[in-house]
């Protein structure tokens, strides 16, 4: 792995939507953030703080308006086209046509890599994410936490250094959630992998992350980092300790005072 | 057993309506003494039916076959154009209106059009008809798959450097896929339909359109009605048969809707 780089670099990274005309939105402004290699970052704040822009300009679904932006040490959009990152949508997106093993597949399919290769890594990702007999099911056979699993393997099936979540358990039940993001500690630590994440949820941010970038709309700026850190042994003992609800605290105040003393709206307190 | 039972819940209320509504029918001719040249009794249907089995066989052949072709010739040209429809977007704008333009001229000034366009014993203009009706059905389906793509996988494609060939292949095909089974579903009863009518216009007396107007012109009303049961028949039957590949062809789609 390069270190020489920041797995992320934007400076005074900017996003206008509909530039000049009367629905012109600044989505992002003034965005400066280095993410460190192996880092777990997460974007947190409420509706319209630009958080899902800002992983998609790092994913290059978007192009900036302004400002600096490196993956990986390139320009976003050659990132892209090497597929330096995976990513993962709240909606597992899976294709409904494919069996599981083919799904994980299809990434590396369309980088060209042949078939015996393709189907080594897919069961090992499989195992990775510990549903190494589910490779011939069909999607819809699978809970909606196994297909969140799967989409993640699909996502790390090119061995990305970089993987980009847009709230990947916004739909998932709390239990299940909480035993996914252990499932990710877990993932990434096995696979060094660094992680910008998108989330609604304080505690979810607190438990994952290593920093918690506190975002605020109108115009969508980053307004605090709080490092959390809660070590490499998180378990579920780190849910009931003092440690996590004073960094759930602290978050939940740099939002309120992202918010100009208005109660953060759109943010979950769980 | 259970699955038994859901058959018998399906099945049963139809066909309770349809033995009420075949006595009715008998009863009342029977009570009010209806002449046999204004309206025949449901057995006087089933025994015409049996006696005139083979050529009505033989006519369901021949409507069957030209519904057949415009099926298939209308899905190819439908799925052709959605393609090119879906791929060029200003080519679509294009055929978009044109196509709801065709599918709104009246069939029976089209097939009046077309009988004298051919020779008087050919089968060609009922098959055109089938077509255009298939066609527009098949066309505005399959356009809507390949443009209603689920915006996540649109997105994934998009990080993954898929070029447009492959993102076409990967993700808008496959999704166009069930869109195109309805659209064959609904389709091929129509296809029958319209086979059927197309027959009323002249050309060779060999299919079962043929068939019921000259019989339902004559005093053989018995014989005119066997031949739309015989009409229908096929027509349910190309539905069934239409239901089924769908029901092969996409099982994600049943999984989808059963959910």
């Amino acid at each position: 792995m390069n270190t020489q780089h920041p797995a992320v670099h934007t400076a005074a990274l900017e996003k206008v939507f509909n530039p000049g005309r009367p629905n012109q939105v600044e989505a992002l402004t003034g965005v400066t953030l280095d993410v460190q290699p192996g880092e777990f970052i997460s974007l947190i704040g409420p509706s319209g703080c630009g958080k899902s822009t800002l992983l998609r300009l790092i994913a290059d679904l978007l192009e900036p308006t302004g400002g600096d932006l490196l993956v990986n040490g390139k320009a976003a959009k050659q990132a892209r086209l090497d597929q330096d990152y995976g990513m993962a949508f709240q909606q597992s997106g899976l294709f409904d046509w494919r069996t599981v093993a083919k799904n994980i597949e299809l990434p590396l399919e369309l980088k060209g890599w042949d078939k015996a290769k393709r189907r080594a890594r897919a069961q090992e990702m499989l195992e990775l994410v510990r549903l190494g007999d589910r490779g011939a099911s069909m999607p819809w056979q699978l809970s909606g936490g196994q297909q969140q699993r799967i989409a993640i393997a699909r996502a790390l099936a090119a061995h990305p250094p970089l993987l980009l979540m847009d709230e990947p358990f916004g739909a998932l039940d709390e239990m299940t959630r909480e035993h996914m993001q252990s499932e990710l500690l877990r993932i990434c630590g096995e696979t060094h992998t660094t992680v910008v994440f998108v989330t609604h949820s304080i505690p979810e941010a607190v438990y994952l992350s290593d920093r918690v970038v506190v975002m605020s709309p109108g115009p969508g700026r980053i307004t605090d980092v709080i490092d959390v850190r809660l070590g490499s042994n998180r378990n579920d003992d780190t849910r009931e300790a003092r440690e996590f609800y004073e960094k759930i605290t602290e978050v939940r105040e740099a939002l309120r005072g992202s918010e100009l003393g208005a109660v953060a709206r759109g943010i979950e307190d769980r | 057993m259970k699955r038994l039972r859901s058959v018998a819940v399906a099945i049963l209320p139809p066909l309770l309506f349809g033995v009420v509504f075949l006595t009715a029918w008998e009863l009342l001719i029977e009570w009010r003494e209806v002449k046999p040249y204004v309206m025949v009794k449901p057995s006087a249907v089933w025994s015409a039916m049996l006696d005139n089995f083979t050529p009505i066989r033989t006519a369901a052949g021949v409507t069957g076959g030209n519904a057949l072709i415009g099926l298939v010739l209308g899905t190819v040209f439908g799925v052709v154009l959605a393609m090119v429809a879906s791929a060029v977007r200003p080519l679509g704008e294009l055929i978009n209106p044109l196509a709801t333009a065709v599918n709104a001229v009246p069939i029976v000034v089209v097939v009046a059009v077309l009988t004298r366009m051919y020779e008087a014993d050919s089968e060609t203009p009922r098959r055109i008809m089938a077509m255009m009706v298939v066609f527009f059905v098949v066309f505005v389906n399959v356009l809507r798959g390949l443009r209603e793509t689920n915006p996540t996988q649109l997105e994934l494609m998009k990080s993954y450097a898929a070029s447009p060939l492959q993102q076409f292949r990967t993700v808008r095909l496959p999704n166009a896929m069930p869109y195109l089974f309805t659209g064959i579903r609904v389709a091929a009863p129509l296809a029958v339909i319209t086979a059927v009518v197309a027959e009323y216009f002249g050309g060779k007396k060999n299919g079962l359109g043929s068939g019921i107007t000259s019989f339902l012109s004559t005093a053989k009303k018995d014989v005119g009605l066997a031949y739309v049961a015989g009409a229908s028949a096929l027509g349910v039957a190309c539905f069934a048969a239409a239901a089924i590949l769908e029901y092969v062809a996409v099982p994600w789609q049943r999984q989808r809707s059963s959910k």
